[in-house]
């Protein structure tokens, strides 16, 4: 253990084992005579207790790896770890993890109290025990006095937790959700998340949350795994993702970001790009990273971070000179759609807290001015 | 004027179906009920006599031929299940991307004609055909073992003319089977055992039970295979009706005959459906 522990694996919390451990996991699967590449290299380690979330687009990965940490798909190379013994090819009925699927795949021929069941049933556990087990379990998702309904007739929310209550039941020490709130509308989703974690906080099970959605995984999690293309391309906790994106892939999936590039003029702890007349862009780089003067880089800066006027920002602050293109009105906030003197498109994202005007309208020439610690260098490479 | 012609388009449709039901089987039952209450011959003609004495004669005479037909149709109906279920399953799960190919080749004797594929039966059962002949000059087999007029040969065609009524249903209800309802019940430790006899075969038992229904009426009521296959003591029903109807001219008592079959099947299938098709049933499969 001590060997992958020193794997790289960036912001892994301090423990002795991982409830869920890949290590250099790959799958690849051939179609029509190609051979397709579905994942290409994950290492990661969910501790104990954790909510982990594989965010992704559809495509990514994220629900092959999930399914690989089930047992329903074999790595083509590389090891599926929980915690400590190395269960690669252990099948998925001798895995002690759960599972949580998308369309949640009731049992349509079994009432709700036999769907619960089936687990401990198949592990033979004493039938006073099933009863008293499958009864508590349908009083935490809050399902009690429904145990003889057939799923077909269940909502969609009561049927998600007949699913939760199915694989919880067997207390495993994993859950793997895919996508298990896909099906249900917003109101309802958002209702589900907090008692998601509420539930997870009472079992205290180690949660893996596979979904697209950002603002799901931003919500539950305690840390995120961005997938894109078959690799992690961010692993860490919804601030860091979310503030901090490491690539231009994650600053356009979470979120909006707004990407402005240019000419490294001068370089040391911060790199200061080329601008227009008493314009100033400068960027931290952070982890040691170097840059070389005439070299190009992007960073990316939230669009809430940004602030908008029309008179000449202060000093310290970075300024670009720009032309609003564009504003809405959204109650809470307003959105400025704003072209830079060098032709990028940055959206600014402004709350209506004090004033009930407009600062600038469509046409108006701007300043547009941010800290320089709100914005991350993203190197083209990346 | 649309909102009321909207309202007919369901009658409309059902129409002309309707009235082909009505022309070429409700009147025609009701001809048949009224005949097999009549007395008479050929020569003198038939009298609504409201004869009874039909059914109860029919059922005392032949009584032996409507136990002989309802035990063949429950031998061939369960080989068709025990042969149908397996190739079913195996096209639904395994058959890949080939799945309608398999369908078809299964299907495919049957694109030629139902008493051609049972006489070709007889060819390959014969003393001394492709099966017996070898076996017979081996001195495998006695040279006094037949298998043609005996009870085998019959449920065999039985079995085989049928088996694509059971074959078809089976496949769909597999087929329409949530792999991710499987892929539960492995996830919950389900072996491959128990993922089949708790998940997949009750969630396929209503195919089953469709298969039963489309194969032991029609083979309970069949005389081809009894006729080129069988011998005297194979007799079914359906030849007693047939020579009663064709060779016998004996009108009221082919329709006697006929509705005590068709209300024995009517039972039968009743207290089937009342037993086996409820729900509880694929729960208590389930549990």
């Amino acid at each position: 253990m001590t060997e992958t522990q020193s794997a790289p694996v960036r912001e892994a919390p301090e423990r002795a084992v991982a409830a869920i451990e890949l290590s250099g996991v790959e799958k690849s699967y051939v179609s029509h005579g190609e051979t397709v590449a579905a994942v290409r290299g994950v290492d990661l380690r969910i501790a104990e207790g954790e909510f982990f979330s594989l965010l992704g687009p559809s495509g990514c990965g994220k629900t092959t790896t999930m399914r690989m940490i089930a047992g329903f798909e074999d790595p083509t190379a590389g090891a599926v770890y929980l915690h400590g013994s190395d269960v690669t090819g252990v099948p998925a009925n001798k895995r002690d993890v759960n599972m949580v699927f998308q369309s949640y795949a009731l049992f349509p021929h079994m009432n709700v109290f036999e769907n619960v069941a089936f687990g401990l049933r198949r592990k033979g556990v004493p039938k006073d025990e099933i009863r008293s087990r499958v009864g508590a379990m349908l009083g935490v998702v809050d399902l009690a006095g429904r145990e003889k309904r057939r799923p077909a007739e269940l909502s969609g929310g009561q049927q998600q937790r007949v699913a939760l209550a199915r694989a919880l039941v067997n207390r495993p020490r994993a859950l793997l959700l895919d996508e298990p709130l896909g099906a249900l509308d917003l109101k309802l989703r958002q209702l589900m998340q907090v008692e998601l974690k509420r539930i997870q906080r009472e079992v205290g099970i180690t949660f893996v949350y596979v979904t697209h959605d950002q603002s799901e995984a931003l919500t539950m999690s305690d840390r995120i795994a961005v997938m894109n293309d078959g690799v992690i391309e961010q692993l860490g906790t919804p601030r860091e993702i979310y503030e901090r994106p490491a690539t231009r892939f994650v600053a356009g999936f979470i979120g909006t970001s707004n990407l402005l590039g240019g000419e490294v003029a001068g370089a040391g702890e911060r790199a200061v790009l080329a601008g227009g007349p008493d314009e100033r862009i400068e960027v931290p780089l952070r982890d040691g990273a170097a840059v070389a003067v005439g070299e190009r880089l992007e960073l990316t800066v939230r669009p809430e971070k940004i602030g908008i006027g029309l008179d000449r920002p202060d000093e310290g602050l970075c300024r670009v000179r720009g032309t609003v293109t564009e504003v809405v009105y959204l109650g809470t906030s307003t959105n400025y759609n704003v072209t830079t003197a060098a032709g990028a498109d940055v959206v600014v994202f402004l709350q209506n807290a004090t004033s009930a005007d407009d600062i600038a309208v469509r046409g108006d020439d701007v300043w547009l001015s941010w800290d320089p610690r709100h914005s991350y260098a993203i190197h083209p490479d990346a | 004027m649309a909102a009321k012609s909207g309202r007919l388009a369901p009658y409309l449709m059902i129409l002309p179906s309707g009235l082909w039901l009505l022309a070429f089987f409700a009147i025609p039952l009701v001809l048949m009920v009224s005949l097999s209450l009549q007395t008479g011959n050929l020569v003198d003609g038939f009298q609504q006599t409201f004869h009874w004495r039909n059914y109860v004669d029919g059922l005392d005479t032949y009584g032996d031929k409507f136990v002989r037909s309802l035990w063949y149709g429950l031998l061939a109906t369960g080989a068709c299940i025990a042969l149908a279920y397996p190739a079913a399953y195996w096209i639904a799960f395994h058959g890949g991307r080939h799945k309608s190919t398999y369908l078809f080749l299964l299907l495919l004797p049957y694109f030629v004609s139902f008493v051609l594929r049972t006489v070709s039966w007889k060819l390959v059962l014969t003393d001394n055909g492709p099966i017996l002949g070898p076996l017979r000059d081996h001195g495998i087999v006695p040279d006094d073992f037949h298998i043609l007029d005996t009870a085998t040969a019959v449920v065999s065609g039985l079995t085989y003319n049928f088996l694509p009524f059971m074959v078809l249903p089976i496949y769909v209800a597999l087929e329409r089977v949530d792999h991710r309802v499987v892929e539960a019940a492995y996830d919950l430790y389900a072996s491959r055992l128990h993922a089949f006899t708790k998940v997949i075969l009750p969630l396929s038992l209503p195919g089953v039970f469709a298969g039963v229904i489309m194969t032991f009426v029609p083979i309970s009521a069949d005389y081809v295979n009894a006729e080129v296959l069988g011998g005297p003591q194979n007799t079914m029903i359906g030849n007693v009706i047939q020579s009663e109807y064709f060779g016998n001219s004996a009108y009221p008592v082919a329709s006697a005959l006929s509705f005590t079959l068709m209300a024995i099947l009517l039972i039968g299938i009743f207290v089937y459906a009342r037993t086996l098709g409820t729900k509880d049933v694929l729960e208590a499969a389930g549990r």
